[in-house]
């Protein structure tokens, strides 16, 4: 019955080719399902880094998928420990290949950087006496303002450190430096970021190096 | 200790970041050195604002969809793309329309069998697999709840017309186990109900479908991502009850279940 059924059955060829393309179908998708369970939790914190790295939002977003991309590629390589600060090294990678694409170094070299210094003061008021206050009070779009006036590596630190909340080791994962080198950017980019902060310009004294 | 060591150190003690005896070195130099204190209370006060600023920009939604279109289709859509195209076509010319009928259903017959074998064969672990997954979105904040109550004559009416079963939803409050309420999930791509309890700190889920996976009256166990897994069938219902807790706690929990759940099955 079988065979008669067979032979007047069209050609079907039912190879173990197709087998393995199946296979390999269901392999791909585990794969992909595993890596966006491990790593979409983390879209909000790689986007905003790249938000202060890149100051274009479109080249963000462009790094962003581009990060994505190449850690689903990667991700059969990926040991841990964690995966946040995994993604943000991939990240800063894309981002630094993509300003050495452009012929920059500094990121803080972007063209919308230089018409800083036209743009109104962010506040009008006197400066009040430091004794009276050690920290003025920012509004939440300043301090973003601040941080992004930062030049790299600082800029890098401070938000690794304050707005992703990675550890002082992660950070010298992330940025490929030792620990002590970690202490010392935060350390300078903090300073820095007081003088502007309390300085009420807006802009970073003595960052220009 | 002097000022410039304490100018690098003090972000380490605002960041948490420093052994007891460091901390101490420098709290006793902040101690005696105006400048330094006046430096580390601004700094502090820096770090703090920050910590409150909003200073996350979320990505926004176009971006995300972006990135989880690039990411492979669904198993189903990925083997019938596969399955699809030259299956159905070229029918032998000799006998067209017989051949067409019989093959057709041939064809269908043996494309039932394989994607069978392909599933079938791996189908227990690829239910587990997604109970893993689904466990891990429900620990996301926001995630683990639908409605919220200890009172299992609340979850149980809340599960009504959203799935097509009525899960036993079992108060172990008692026994150690705190009814935090119940949530719609997709498993499989089929609505099934989770139940969530907790004991101390360990989430467990509780999924219950009227199948999934392979039936199995004993309790399977398995271990996958680090988290327990068991799977049970009773009463014409698949049990999944997946946690980070200890193997026997959740055994515990499993048979504890059982046991409410065979003497009133409701």
């Amino acid at each position: 019955m079988l065979d008669r059924l067979q032979s007047q059955a069209p050609r079907i060829v039912w190879t173990a080719e197709r087998d393995t393309m199946i296979a390999d179908a269901i392999a791909e998708q585990e794969k992909a399902r595993r890596f966006r369970d491990a790593a979409l939790p983390y879209l909000d914190d790689v986007f905003a880094l790249t938000r202060y790295l890149m100051r274009n939002p479109a080249d963000a977003e462009d790094a962003v998928q581009e990060c994505y991309l190449r850690a689903l590629r990667h991700f059969d390589s990926y040991r841990g420990p964690t995966m946040k600060p995994w993604l943000l090294a991939i990240l800063r990678n894309v981002c630094n290949a993509e300003f050495a694409r452009r012929g920059k170094q500094d990121p803080a070299d972007d063209a919308d950087n230089e018409t800083a210094s036209e743009q109104p003061p962010l506040w009008q008021e006197p400066l009040a006496s430091p004794e009276a206050a050690l920290l003025r009070r920012q509004d939440d779009d300043t301090i973003r303002r601040l941080v992004a006036a930062l030049p790299q590596p600082f800029r890098e630190a401070i938000v690794l450190r304050e707005v992703n909340e990675l550890s002082y080791q992660e950070i010298a994962e992330v940025a490929g430096v030792p620990v002590g080198t970690v202490m010392s950017r935060l350390a300078r980019a903090r300073s820095m970021l007081r003088s502007a902060w309390n300085s009420g310009e807006g802009s970073i004294p003595g960052a220009v190096s | 200790m002097n000022c410039t060591e304490c100018e690098v150190l003090l972000h380490a003690l605002i960041d948490g970041e420093l052994d007891a005896g460091h901390a101490r070195d420098v709290e006793a130099h902040v101690a005696s050195c105006a400048g330094c204190a006046e430096k580390l209370k601004a700094f502090r006060a820096m770090h703090d604002a920050m910590a409150k600023a909003d200073l996350k920009e979320k990505a926004p939604a176009h971006l995300r969809s972006r990135i989880e279109a690039m990411l492979p289709v669904p198993p189903a859509q990925a083997v019938a793309e596969i399955i699809k195209p030259r299956q159905f076509l070229q029918p032998s010319r000799r006998s067209f329309f017989g051949g067409f009928a019989v093959g057709t259903a041939l064809s269908a017959a043996v494309a039932a069998t394989l994607v069978f074998t392909v599933f079938g064969s791996d189908r227990e672990q690829t239910v587990a697999d997604e109970v893993v997954s689904a466990h891990i979105r429900s620990l996301q904040p926001g995630h683990l709840m639908d409605v919220e109550t200890s009172d299992q004559h609340t979850v149980k009416p809340w599960f009504d017309g959203k799935v097509d079963v009525a899960p036993p939803v079992i108060d172990l409050t008692a026994e150690g186990f705190t009814l935090l309420g119940g949530r719609l999930d997709y498993i499989d791509d089929e609505p099934v109900a989770s139940v969530v309890y907790k004991r101390r700190k360990h989430v467990i889920n509780l999924f219950v479908a009227q199948r999934l996976g392979s039936s199995h009256a004993n309790v399977t166990d398995r271990t996958v991502q680090g988290y327990n897994v068991r799977h049970w069938s009773a009463g014409g219902l698949d049990f999944w009850a997946i946690s980070d807790l200890d193997p026997a706690e959740l055994d515990e929990f499993v048979q504890k279940i059982s046991a409410a759940f065979r003497g009133n099955p409701s």
